[in-house]
């Protein structure tokens, strides 16, 4: 019984080591990494409450699929956005995208 | 607070504790590391140490989906990204101790409230069992009763990639000749030329 609050600690600290991440990070690509930190992490809770939860059922593990497809989806956006930005900018550090006319 | 803390020491609880362990220190070097392909890669074990903690879940399918998806595709992508934006930023990751050190006490506080919140939580004896084949039961799942969040999810997934690949595509010319030179045929890297050297 308290592996479901061990499973919600882990997650935790995932969540705010990506947090971390996207606050002090300069660099684009590791920004968008470490929301995927935070995205995966919450995806842990997800399953950790699929099986642990009150009623143990695949709904959790099916939600965390859908998590998951819209995770690759922003990866790839982001990743095709920052390839764009530094078409023009010559540089992935998010400082400097700082004004949104070219 | 802390006198519900008596964990059973089963070859579960090992199994979590190694891959808990995995994870969080995949994690921390992610944030340590100076280069960028490491911290990659670093992101990468503790993706492959998730798989793990879903198969402890009993979540066969999510697992294999992680795997492939995370690891295989997203952190592939990262690297991608990485390679063909060049990184210069060895070495100028030095200053900000203000912003990293505020940054560090706003995640530490909301660590706490987060452990604070799990460990006062009552949560109910689990009743049920999942299903053994979970990966049918994933599916028979997903096109009966989800059927429209999952065309969705894919209506989703094709309008992304589209717009992925119109965003990256290079345009033809310039608009006002500041950002895309148009010359880009015979040079292999026409990013990292002279124009990645003045900022």
């Amino acid at each position: 019984m308290t592996m479901l609050g061990s499973y919600l600690t882990l997650a935790a600290v995932l969540f705010c080591l990506g947090l971390y991440g996207v606050l002090t990070k300069r660099n684009a690509i590791i920004v968008l990494l470490s929301i995927e930190l935070m995205l995966s992490a919450v995806n842990l809770n997800l399953v950790a409450f699929a099986k642990y939860g009150i009623n143990a059922s695949l709904r959790g593990q099916v939600f965390s699929l859908f998590t998951m497809t819209v995770a690759a989806a922003e990866a790839a956006v982001g990743i095709a956005v920052l390839i764009s930005l530094y078409r023009r900018r010559a540089t992935v550090n998010v400082d400097e995208f700082n004004e949104l006319r070219r | 607070m802390f006198n519900n803390v008596n964990i059973e020491f089963t070859g579960e609880f090992f199994a979590f504790f190694l891959l808990a362990v995995c994870a969080i220190v995949g994690a921390v070097l992610a944030i340590n590391f100076a280069k960028v392909v490491h911290m990659a890669v670093s992101l990468a074990f503790t993706f492959v140490s998730l798989a793990g903690l879903y198969v402890l879940l009993q979540a066969e399918f999510v697992a294999f989906v992680q795997v492939l998806l995370y690891v295989g595709a997203v952190t592939i992508l990262m690297i991608f990204g990485i390679m063909m934006t060049k990184h210069q930023s060895e070495g100028s990751e030095t200053g900000r101790p203000l912003l990293e050190t505020l940054a560090a006490i706003g995640c530490l506080c909301l660590f706490g409230i987060l452990f604070y919140a799990i460990r006062s939580a009552s949560f109910p004896v689990p009743t049920g069992e999942l299903p053994a084949d979970n990966t049918m039961a994933i599916g028979k799942l997903l096109y009966s009763s989800y059927a429209i969040p999952f065309e969705l999810v894919s209506v989703l997934l094709t309008v992304a990639f589209i717009g992925a690949v119109a965003l990256a595509k290079r345009e033809p010319e310039g608009g006002n000749g500041e950002g895309a030179e148009p010359a880009a045929e015979n040079k292999p890297a026409p990013l990292s030329g002279e124009e990645g050297k003045t900022p």
